[in-house]
C-alpha cells in the first residue's frame, strides 16, 4: 500500500467526529493553565511597582477556583476528551491534594520578609552572580515576578499529569510539570552558583527520564498498536506471550516515572537539586512533584500495566528495599539540613513504594494517604528552613541548629512536629500513614518487605530525632541561627502543615476513609 | 522498504544517545544526544504508526517535536546562563553540590 492510499483510505473509513470534552471535569486544568497565560500578559503589560499584588491575586484566585472545581467534580467517574483523560477517585483526591500543597507553597514563594534584601528569588535572574548589574538591581528592590506564570504551569501540568489517561498526554503533562521547575530551580537570590548548578543537574537529567519516558511509549504503542492505557492493558490480556517490545517498552516507561518520583537508582538529582533550589521551591517540588509522580506511576501500573503484576512486582519490590534503605542510611551522614531532607524524601518515596507493590485496592488507598501525608509535613519543613537564617541567608547547616529550641520554642517546635511525621512517631500523620501502608502489604502478602522497612524507618528514626535532640537539648551560642520574623504568609504556611500534621495524625479517620471511598482507578 | 528496519535505526539512535549522555562531558553536546534519544522516539513511533496502520504514532511525533522545541529554550537558557557564570559549559565543573 503505498502513502496516499494509505491516507485516503483512512480518510474514507473514519469520518471526523467533533470530539466529545467534558469542560466542566477538566476546568480546574484549564483554570491553571489560563492563570498561567494570564499572568504572562501580566509581566508585559503591568508597570513593574504593581506587578507583584496583581500577580498574587491571579494566581491565588486561580488556585482556590480551581480547588472549588475539584470539590463540585467530587464522586464524578469518567473518561473524557476521546479517551485522553479519566477523571477518577484517586485522580480527584491528588488533584486536590495538589492544589491545597501549591497554595501553602505559593505562600512561601510570596514571602518577602525573612530576607532583608526582598524575596528567596534573584532580582533578576539574567545578571552575573556578583556582579554590578546584580548589586544595583537589589539595591533597587528589584522583585522577579516571572516566576507565578512558572509557578501556575508547573501546577496545571501536574493537574494534568495524575488524570492523563494516554501516554501522549501524560508526556505532555509531565513536561508541562517540568520545564518550568527546573527553571525555578534556578532562581535563588543567594548562593546563585549552587542554584545555577542545581538547575542545570536537574534539566539534564530531567530530559534523559523524559527520553527514556517517551522512548518506552513508543514500544508500548508498537506492542498495542495504541496509546491508551486501557487499550494497552486490553491488549497485555488478549497476547499472551511476552514480547520484548512490552517488556521494555514497560520499563523505559516505568524509569522515566521513577526519575520523578526520586526512587533508588534513579535519585542521584534529588539531593542536588533539592540543596541548590531557592528554598520555597524545593518545599514545592519536594511535595507536589512527589504527588504527581505517584498518581501518574500509581495510573499507569494499576490501569496499563496490571496484567503484567507479576514481572514489575518483583523489580519494585528490589527498587523499594534500595530506596528506603539507602535514603535511610545516607541522611544519617548529612550536615546539611536541605540534603538530609533530600534523602529523607528519597527513604519516603521507598515507603510509599512499599504500598504500590501491594497492589490492593488497601495498597492505593494506603499510598493515597501517605502522599497526603508527606506532602503537609514537608511543605511546612522547608517553611522553616526558610526561616532559620543568618547575615549571609539561610543558615542551612546542621550545627546552626544547635539550640534553636531555646532561642525561638515556637518554631522549633512546629519543625519537632515535622520531624516526629517524617519518623512516623505515633499521633503524627506519618504514623497513620506508615501504619496504613505497612498493614496493606502484609495483607498483600509481602511481609519481608515490611520488616525491611520497619528496620529502614528505626535508621531513619535516628537522624530525625538527632535534629530535635540538635535543637532542644543544646545551649544556643553565637553560630545558632536566628529565626525570622515571616509575614502572614509563611505564618499561614507553617500552621496549616503543623495542623494537618497533627489532626491526620490524631482523627485521621475522615481522611483514611476519604481515600478509601476513592475507589480505583477508572478503566 | 520492511518498517521494521526503521525500528532498529530507532533503537540504534536511542542507544548512541544515552552512551553520548553519558560519556560527552559538554552541556550542549550532551543535551544535543537528549535530542537525538526524543528524535529516535519519534522515528519508532512514525515506524510503527505504519506498521499498525493507524494514525495514532503519527500524531504523538507532532506533539514531541513541539514539547523538544520548548526543552531546548529552556535548556538553553539554563546553560548560556551557566557558560555566562563560568566561562565553560562543561558538566564537571560545576561540582559545588555533592555527598
Amino acid at each position: 500500500m503505498s502513502a496516499p492510499a494509505f491516507g485516503m483510505h483512512l480518510a474514507d473509513v473514519v469520518p471526523f467526529n467533533l470530539p466529545s470534552i467534558d469542560y466542566r471535569l477538566i476546568a480546574p486544568i484549564l483554570i491553571l493553565m489560563g492563570a498561567g497565560l494570564l499572568s504572562v500578559l501580566v509581566e508585559a503589560f503591568i508597570p513593574r511597582r504593581g506587578r507583584r499584588p496583581v500577580q498574587l491575586i491571579v494566581v491565588f484566585v486561580a488556585l482556590l477556583a480551581a480547588f472549588a472545581m475539584v470539590l463540585a467534580a467530587a464522586g464524578s467517574r469518567a473518561v473524557t476528551a476521546e479517551g485522553s483523560i479519566a477523571i477518577d477517585g484517586p485522580g480527584l483526591l491528588l488533584q486536590g491534594t495538589l492544589l491545597l500543597v501549591a497554595l501553602l507553597a505559593a505562600m512561601l514563594m510570596a514571602e518577602r520578609m525573612v530576607d532583608p534584601s526582598g524575596d528567596a528569588f534573584a532580582p533578576r535572574a539574567s545578571t552575573l552572580p556578583g556582579s554590578e548589574d546584580e548589586r544595583q538591581f537589589t539595591q533597587r528592590g528589584y522583585l522577579q515576578t516571572e516566576i507565578w506564570p512558572l509557578f501556575c504551569f508547573s501546577v496545571s501540568g501536574m493537574l494534568l499529569f495524575v488524570v492523563s489517561n494516554d501516554l501522549l498526554i501524560m508526556f505532555v503533562a509531565l513536561e508541562i510539570m517540568s520545564l518550568p521547575l527546573y527553571l525555578l530551580a534556578g532562581m535563588a537570590r543567594r548562593r546563585r552558583l549552587l542554584s545555577q548548578e542545581a538547575a542545570m543537574k536537574y534539566f539534564l537529567l530531567g530530559a534523559l527520564s523524559s527520553a527514556f519516558f517517551l522512548y518506552g511509549s513508543a514500544l508500548l504503542y508498537g506492542f498495542s498498536g495504541s496509546i491508551d492505557l486501557p487499550v494497552i492493558a486490553d491488549q497485555i490480556t488478549a497476547k499472551p506471550s511476552q514480547s520484548w517490545l512490552l517488556m521494555i517498552g514497560a520499563a523505559f516507561v516505568l524509569i522515566g516515572l521513577l526519575f520523578k518520583v526520586g526512587a533508588v537508582p534513579f535519585h542521584q538529582w534529588v539531593p542536588d537539586v533539592y540543596q541548590g533550589s531557592p528554598t520555597p521551591v524545593t518545599g514545592f517540588m519536594a511535595a507536589t512533584v512527589k504527588i504527581a509522580a505517584f498518581g501518574a506511576l500509581l495510573r499507569v501500573l494499576y490501569v496499563a500495566l496490571g496484567g503484567l503484576q507479576w514481572d514489575w512486582a518483583p523489580m519494585l519490590w528490589i527498587i523499594a528495599i534500595l530506596t528506603m534503605v539507602v535514603g535511610s542510611v545516607i541522611a544519617i551522614t548529612q550536615t546539611d539540613i536541605k540534603r538530609m531532607l533530600a534523602y529523607s524524601s528519597i527513604a519516603q518515596a521507598g515507603f510509599i513504594l512499599v504500598g504500590v507493590v501491594a497492589a490492593t485496592r488497601e495498597g492505593l488507598a494506603s499510598a493515597l494517604f501517605y502522599l497526603i501525608a508527606y506532602a503537609f509535613t514537608t511543605i511546612g519543613a522547608f517553611a522553616v528552613i526558610a526561616m532559620a537564617r543568618d547575615s549571609s541567608g539561610e543558615a542551612t547547616h546542621l550545627s546552626r541548629w544547635a539550640g534553636l529550641g531555646r532561642k525561638s520554642p515556637i518554631v522549633a517546635t512546629a519543625f519537632t512536629i515535622f520531624m516526629l511525621a517524617l519518623a512516623g512517631i505515633p499521633l503524627t500523620s506519618g504514623f497513620i500513614a506508615k501504619f496504613s501502608v505497612f498493614t496493606a502489604a502484609i495483607a498483600a502478602g509481602d511481609t519481608w518487605l515490611v520488616i525491611v522497612a520497619v528496620l529502614a524507618s528505626l535508621v531513619a528514626a535516628f537522624f530525625y530525632l538527632r535534629v530535635v535532640v540538635l535543637m532542644f537539648f543544646a545551649e544556643p551560642g553565637p553560630e545558632t541561627a536566628t529565626v525570622a520574623v515571616p509575614s502572614v504568609f509563611t505564618t499561614v504556611a507553617l500552621a496549616a502543615g503543623a495542623t494537618v500534621t497533627v489532626v491526620l495524625g490524631v482523627v485521621p479517620q475522615p481522611v483514611l476513609e476519604m481515600v478509601a471511598n476513592a475507589d480505583v482507578f477508572i478503566r | 522498504m520492511n518498517p521494521a528496519n526503521y525500528i532498529v535505526l530507532s533503537a540504534v539512535l536511542f542507544s548512541i544517545g544515552a552512551i553520548g549522555v553519558l560519556v560527552r562531558r559538554n552541556a550542549i553536546v550532551v543535551f544535543m544526544c537528549v535530542e537525538l534519544m526524543l528524535n529516535a522516539a519519534n522515528l519508532a513511533f512514525v515506524a510503527f504508526a505504519r506498521m499498525n496502520g493507524n494514525l495514532d504514532g503519527q500524531v504523538v511525533a507532532f506533539f514531541v517535536m513541539v514539547v523538544a522545541a520548548a526543552e531546548v529554550v529552556v535548556g538553553l537558557a539554563i546553560i548560556v546562563q551557566i557558560f555566562r557564570t563560568r566561562r565553560s559549559a562543561s558538566i564537571d565543573e560545576p561540582n559545588l553540590l555533592k555527598y
